[in-house]
């Protein structure tokens, strides 16, 4: 029962935040409410017992991410409402197609075949142990951890790049 | 350990999931601001996450939780990216409106 309530708060506080995401005119309060949702969602790996992603989610995405919007906003002065808005009809357009597009996914899941969650006592799948035993594995993933650190590289030196002014020419 | 998760089927997950999907693509469809539209990204992002580690759990197989922890290195990556190019755009046009964006040239 206990589960059950806590999947509820967790789920009503994530799905009202990312509603707040969208109708919030100020950017930096969306970027705040974003953070909730991503805080809820972390408590959501929590209760499935994925404890590696719970830390790793709250430090790369409420530490990391958020950080990095929250910066540029204040960077770029975006603080404020300035933002025009689009008339009723794209607006409307934009809802009906998000709820069609759910009707749809809603839809197709009917008769499809689930289950309970299996009991945490010996699932042991979302620890450090086990996650870095397949990661680190010569017949794992350790290909694609070494590449996307090359990924990383690239994108850090993409983000210099574009952001440098360019040298006035002289010549 | 105390289990805490019994008692809440799998398909909870999938709505939950969908639901948050949804509210992402209703965001990139409905606000101008390309900062927001970045969020909502995230969001989507988010949402295939969550449905990723309830599947895993559910079919007891570490390798989703693999994935999701690479989904989010990519989407670390790109935000990176993504938010430098939007610097560069604000220096142009002085403006985050991807309105003033449609003919790819200023």
């Amino acid at each position: 029962m206990l589960s059950q309530y806590l999947f509820f708060f967790l789920s009503f506080v994530a799905v009202f935040s990312a509603l707040m995401v969208i109708f919030e005119k100020n950017p930096v309060h969306s970027v705040l409410y974003l953070v909730i949702t991503f805080f809820a969602i972390a408590g959501h790996f929590l209760i499935l017992n994925a404890q590696f992603l719970f830390i790793v989610h709250i430090i790369v995405y409420a530490g990391a991410i958020m950080v990095l919007f929250l910066y540029i906003i204040m960077m770029l002065n975006l603080n404020k409402e300035v933002e025009p808005h689009k008339k009723n009809l794209p607006k409307l357009a934009a809802v009906l197609s998000a709820g069609g597009l759910m009707m749809c996914l809603v839809g197709l899941l009917q008769g499809a075949d689930t289950g309970m969650l299996p009991s945490a006592q010996n699932n042991t799948v979302g620890l450090i142990e086990n996650l870095g035993k397949l990661l680190f594995d010569k017949n794992g993933y350790m290909l694609p951890f070494e590449i996307s650190s090359v990924l990383f590289l690239s994108a850090m030196v993409g983000a210099v790049f574009l952001t440098k002014r360019k040298p006035a020419v002289t010549e | 350990m105390k289990d805490v998760i019994i008692g809440v089927p799998v398909q909870w997950y999938i709505y939950l999931s969908v639901v948050l999907f949804c509210i992402g693509v209703m965001g990139v469809l409905f606000r101008r601001n390309a900062i927001i539209m970045f969020m909502c990204i995230e969001l989507m992002l988010n949402a295939v996450n969550l449905l990723m580690v309830a599947f895993s759990r559910y079919h007891g197989d570490s390798g989703g939780q693999v994935f999701v922890f690479f989904i989010m290195v990519v989407a670390a990556a790109e935000v990176a990216v993504g938010l430098a190019i939007l610097m560069m755009i604000y220096r142009n046009i002085k403006s985050t409106d991807i309105d003033l964006l449609n003919k790819l040239k200023w």
